[in-house]
């Protein structure tokens, strides 16, 4: 029983092996390429690579003995395309398709690696990442949501069945009765990774004492933050996990249908979970009497048309329903009274994700990793000012900075580091002070953020805080559903006040404006939209209220980002190039050739081209 | 008796029953937490936050409307934090609403300005951006005014809940939210029935009637026209409360006096119709019976529910008995045996009719209801509007002198009087039809089974050795469920009454707003209005249509017989499917 792999750890005891024995086998080879197939990789030309690495193999006659694989994403996105290549675990990035012809007669024909193309190399000592090479990115990583991202083919079920898929399903429907499974659970401390924090056993657990019937399983992959991509790779990567997970969240509570609620806007990652449910489905994973059991369970796909606050679990509801996507006071939650008012568990991507690892391994094995009331990892998309922007997966407890510094490698082009949003719009910004806090759910919200979905954004200080805070609110009030009078109301007026306030027509009152505006949209509104909208101006008020300040006494923007206030001026650098004069759109620069010039600030627009044009740093702003 | 749990209100302890909301607990114990969006007949919005108060223990304020009570809570109703707050909140909302109060036409009548004043709010201190819509007018009955919508989805929730008309929604996002019929449609073409239910539970201005009371006090200036007026029975239960009565006193003998200070030449009342319609309608019912016309017949006096039957149930037009409603049966008449009884030019009667509906501004609209070549109803004002028009000109209506209405077609018996009310059509056809077919008078004429405010009602009256099923709906949503049964097995009923509004036209759309600590559609209020009716009902010698001595007059001398061919031009009508946009012909779909 059973089969054999060579690539992964792990070769488990496999229950009903006959029904899940691997299908197709790995045909002797000299090189396996793995190439990244993750949407980034994808929009940085990786088909082309592939069509290009194809030819290159066919023209060499190596087709035989390299054998080439998709992968979903490895999170380290700001390298990509990126190209591994086994053995050796050689790690290629930002690859064209150029480099191609290179690569393939170098590495795989005289078998030394392209040593310009590596990404950098470093000591590892994570035992997940062997298989990645020594890569500082990974180095302080612990995959375990992402744990076969990037290592198996996502559209091929065999290879999720090559590193234990679906094994922890077969262990819960032979050895384990629903309560168990939701004990164990419950002894994990996972808790829900959607933003809120609340603990994914005790969920369960509502549910499951619900009376019997008809009850619904949801999966939310509506994720809405600007910049976060956790779901959707998560999914495009490893799709099958989640669909396991909710097999088992079905058996656990006595429900036999589940809904995936992901935004159209996925089309890659809704392509591979279709794929997959009709693979699971063809194995006998989903569907009548699943594994030969008495339980029977299917999953269909919602598409979310794209407003962020579907990813409210009630307004998720709402939207499956057919209604407008709404949220509605809680009590009743929907373990109670959920879809079509019958019981319903609903948990985000990477709360499923989790759920195969602890049903394997086990909830003790689980709630080891991470801090005192925040166990497991979290998983964050690294965006903005930092060097190694995307996709990091971390146990809980690591610091701010150990992410942006040693994952993130840190801010580039030698500018300092400023703050931190972490969790998505809805987040506060966390200045230099706050860089050691832990991440977990208490300590950020502590600081004054919150973890949320898992979005990360380093801000440097060439950022108008005022600024940023504006921005994000300026997306919450657009995504507000407009049900909640605080909401819908009071974030316009915010945005009203900081835009004032970033034109340079702010008043002093606007700032208590913002603070008293800000707590009682926190503490009325209806749903966690509202109730978290104002987080980054609260917090930005909080840690750089000198900014605020500047703005509005001094109509002043020290990271002259806000135009209105800016002034700009040539200086004696100048040596009459007049590369200033032809770019400004309003003839506002004066001069004669080969002297300095001169900006007419009254004509001025302050668009910043000839800031941007000037070679000599003649160009200042202030 | 559910065992009682310990709350603290302010510090308070208190002992009240679980399983309810912290505003029920709170309201029984003499703590009216302010509330804007929540209404006791609508399903649970939480969405105004007007209603939040502090909880011990909660990490933020909870909606007190939507929040159960449960054991050892401490609740705070009145905190600094929560009274600010609140402020804001319905600060915020008078920020984004037309300053324009002392024009608008709720002006001393809406809950937003009760609530600010009641909040405090003295100064402003958000101003921004406004929503700016317009209006929509192309509704001959609602008129539609977002710029005045505060967004707390009464309306919304009364359209589809209680209505099941689904005809409003929230559109999108945001501060843009707006509310308006499907693709923004225009009233007039959606699927509005004129109901009228969404201005009763408006908190503001979005939802009016299509005011004609400037033209109106226009004719009344007139001295080329013969001024007719009609009033509706409810409206008589009902318009004290605009003059800041009780629910449930009877003015009649006030309003036709009001009425003809006003300037009214005569004052009829609809509920001579209301004799005269059963007298038709028991004639048709009995000649179904008995030649197995189409059954069960079901009443058409309802001008909301006639909109709704032919956009949603046309494949019930047939059931609909042809008679006209009331109104448009006394304004038939206005014009042609009254005019001729004068011996006037039928053009130069001006028929108008006060109405405790809104859709009747519609139905008199309707082209087919013309009586030879004239609009048989010029003009129809609401309770509403009526109220107004007293008050405007002065007219101390309160301690008037009680007049009676004229003759010929102005007297009514208790029969015509319970049309106002639910089940009260039914009971006065059965009063009637009892006797034309079995030749015998009935003498329990009350019906007790289908009276009271239950959403479907049956009862049954034997005749002759035969049953009679009856069932009665009132609401346009419990019509709907009782039509869904009606498809599904014809033979059940026999005869079936519905009126398009919660509580019949007590509850009409044209009815007072509620007044200062009261809420629209109150239950108790709409049953003291029915009792007002019953009880003039009560208090008459002459009980049954066809006692009315006036109503034989009028057949002796005019229209022969019930159902006769000229009673037949003048007091029946036909109905035809209707296509409002969004209603696809079934052949369309295939």
């Amino acid at each position: 029983m059973g089969f054999q792999n060579t690539e992964t750890k792990n070769s488990g005891n496999i229950h009903f092996g006959m029904r899940i024995e691997r299908k197709a086998t790995v045909p002797e080879v000299h090189y396996k390429i793995t190439l990244c197939d993750g949407t980034s990789c994808i929009r940085k030309q990786s088909k082309q690579i592939h069509q290009i690495l194809d030819q290159e193999l066919r023209k060499r006659n190596l087709k035989e003995v390299v054998s080439v694989h998709l992968s979903g994403c490895l999170g380290m996105c700001a390298k990509g395309p990126i190209l591994i290549i086994n053995p050796g675990y050689v790690m290629y990035g930002n690859i064209t398709e150029a480099d191609i012809p290179e690569i393939v007669e170098s590495h795989l024909v005289h078998d030394t690696p392209v040593a310009r193309l590596m990404v950098e190399e470093n000591h590892l000592y994570n035992r997940f990442f062997r298989i990645f090479g020594d890569v500082d990115f990974f180095g302080k990583q612990m995959r375990i949501t992402l744990r076969n991202c990037g290592i198996i083919d996502p559209e091929n079920i065999d290879d999720y069945l090559s590193v234990r898929g679906y094994e922890a399903l077969a262990k819960v429907l032979t050895d384990m009765k629903p309560e168990q499974v939701v004990s164990e659970v419950k002894k994990s401390g996972l808790r829900g990774r959607g933003g809120a924090g609340f603990p994914t056993g005790m969920k369960w657990e509502f549910t499951a004492k619900q009376p019997a019937g008809e009850k619904y399983v949801i999966c939310n992959a509506d994720e809405g933050d600007p910049g976060a991509f956790m779901d959707r790779s998560a999914i495009e990567g490893d799709p099958h996990t989640v669909l396991e997970g909710m097999i088992i969240g079905g058996y656990a509570v006595g429900s036999s249908r589940g809904v995936v609620y992901i935004r159209a806007e996925y089309p890659l990652a809704i392509k591979r979970l279709e794929k997959a449910i009709a693979a699971a489905r063809e194995h006998g994973f989903l569907g009548q009497n699943i594994l030969g059991s008495n339980f029977s369970f299917d999953i269909e796909i919602r598409l979310g048309a794209g407003a962020f606050v579907c990813g409210e679990e009630t307004a998720l509801i709402h939207s499956i329903e057919g209604s407008r996507g709404m949220p509605r006071p809680r009590p009743p939650f929907p373990a109670v009274s959920g879809l079509f008012g019958r019981p319903t568990l609903i948990n985000n991507v990477e709360t499923w994700a989790n759920i195969p690892v602890i049903i394997l391994d086990g909830g003790e094995w689980f709630s080891g990793i991470g801090t005192q009331g925040s166990k497991g990892t979290k998983v964050f998309a690294l965006a903005g000012k930092v060097r190694n922007t995307g996709l990091v997966e971390v146990p809980m407890g690591t610091t701010l900075r150990e992410i942006v510094f040693d994952i993130g490698g840190g801010i580039p082009n030698g500018r300092k580091f400023k703050a931190v949003q972490t969790g998505g719009p809805s987040g506060g910004c966390l200045p230099e002070p706050y860089l050691d806090t832990p991440i977990d759910y208490e300590s950020l919200a502590k600081a004054g953020s919150i973890m949320g979905s898992g979005g990360m954004i380093v801000i440097d200080e060439d950022s108008c805080m005022v600024n940023i805070a504006r921005f994000f609110i300026e997306f919450t009030q657009s995504e507000s559903c407009g049900k909640c009078a605080p909401c819908r109301e009071g974030t316009r007026r915010m945005l009203e006040i900081l835009t004032r306030i970033t034109e340079g027509k702010g008043c002093p009152e606007d700032i208590d404006k913002l603070e008293r505006l800000g707590a009682m949209i926190k503490k009325s509104s209806l749903c966690g939209l509202g109730q978290s909208a104002p987080n980054p101006i609260l917090s930005t008020i909080k840690n750089f209220r000198e900014e605020y300040e500047e703005h509005v006494n001094q109509k002043k923007c020290r990271a002259g980002v806000c135009a209105a206030m800016l002034s700009y001026t040539i200086n004696d650098n100048c040596v009459g190039c007049g590369a200033c004069k032809r770019a400004c759109p309003v003839n506002a620069i004066d001069g004669t050739r080969k002297e300095k010039h001169h900006i007419d600030p009254n004509k001025c627009i302050k668009c910043g081209q000839c800031y941007s044009v000037c070679k000599f740093s003649a160009v200042a702003k202030a | 008796m559910d065992k009682k749990i310990t709350i603290y209100i302010n510090s308070k302890e208190y002992k009240v029953s679980p399983n309810q909301t912290i505003m029920q607990a709170a309201d029984h114990l003499g703590f009216h937490i302010p509330r804007l969006c929540y209404h006791p007949k609508l399903s649970i919005e939480g969405a105004c936050r007007v209603c939040i108060v502090e909880v011990e223990g909660m990490r933020n304020f909870v909606a007190s409307c939507a929040y159960p009570v449960s054991d050892g809570m401490k609740i705070h109703t009145n905190t600094q934090e929560l009274r600010r707050a609140r402020r804001d909140i319905v600060e915020l909302l008078v920020d984004n609403h037309p300053m324009d109060c002392h024009t608008c036409e709720r002006d001393g009548n809406c809950e937003l300005q009760r609530l600010a004043s009641s909040m405090g709010i003295r100064a402003r201190h958000f101003v921004g951006q406004r929503k700016q819509y317009g209006r929509d007018l192309s509704g001959q009955a609602v008129i539609r005014d977002p710029d005045k919508c505060i967004l707390c989805g009464r309306c919304v929730r009364m359209c589809s809940e209680i209505q099941q008309v689904h005809n409003l929604t929230q559109a999108h996002r945001g501060f843009d939210t707006v509310v308006m019929p499907a693709y923004n449609m225009p009233m007039a073409e959606s699927v509005c029935t004129a109901c009228g239910q969404c201005i009763n539970v408006c908190p503001t201005a979005a939802f009016l009637e299509k005011n004609y009371t400037q033209e109106l006090f226009e004719k009344l200036n007139d001295p080329n026209l013969i001024k007719v007026a009609q009033f509706a029975p409810s409206v008589r239960a009902a318009i004290g409360e605009a003059f800041g009565l009780e629910a449930g006193h009877n003015m009649e003998g006030q309003l036709v006096a009001a009425l003809r200070k006003l300037g009214f030449n005569y004052v009829f009342d609809t509920q001579f119709s209301a004799d005269l319609t059963i007298m038709e309608e028991a004639t048709e019912f009995l000649e179904r019976i008995q030649n197995k016309g189409k059954l069960p017949m079901i009443t058409s006096c309802s001008s909301a529910w006639m909109k709704c039957m032919e956009q949603f149930y046309p494949d019930l037009i047939e059931n609909i008995s042809t008679c006209k409603s009331p109104m448009s049966m006394q304004s038939a008449l206005a014009k042609t045996f009254f005019a001729q009884k004068i011996g006037v030019d039928p053009k130069k009667i001006f028929s108008v009719a006060a109405m405790c509906c809104t859709a009747k501004k519609y139905e008199a609209a309707r082209p087919e209801l013309d009586v030879e070549g004239m609009r048989a109803t010029d003009i129809v004002v609401t309770t509403r509007e009526i109220a107004w028009m007293i008050k405007s000109a002065g007219i101390d209506f309160l301690n008037i002198e009680p007049e009676t209405q004229d003759h010929p077609i102005g007297m009514s018996s208790g029969a015509g009087v319970i049309f106002g009310t639910t089940g009260g059509v039914m009971e006065a056809s059965i009063r009637t039809a009892y006797e034309l077919y079995t030749g015998q008078t009935l003498v329990d004429i009350e019906v007790e089974s289908i009276r009271g405010l239950k959403g479907i009602k049956e009862g049954k009256v034997v005749m002759d050795g035969q049953e009679i099923r009856v069932a009665v709906a009132h609401g346009l949503g419990n019509a709907c469920k009782l039509l869904d049964v009606v498809r599904k097995d014809p033979g059940r009923y026999h005869f079936v009454e519905i009126m398009g509004c919660p509580g019949g036209c007590v509850g009409g759309g044209g009815q007072p707003y509620a007044g200062v600590n009261s809420i629209p559609l109150d239950e108790d209020a709409l049953m003291k209005r029915a009792e007002a009716l019953y009880s003039i009902d009560r208090a008459k010698t002459i009980r049954r249509s066809y006692d009315n001595p006036d109503i034989q007059k009028l057949y002796k001398e005019y229209l022969q017989r019930p159902g006769s061919p000229i009673a037949h031009k003048l007091l029946h009508t036909h109905y035809k499917q209707k296509f409002p946009q969004g209603i696809i012909p079934k052949e369309a779909l295939k």
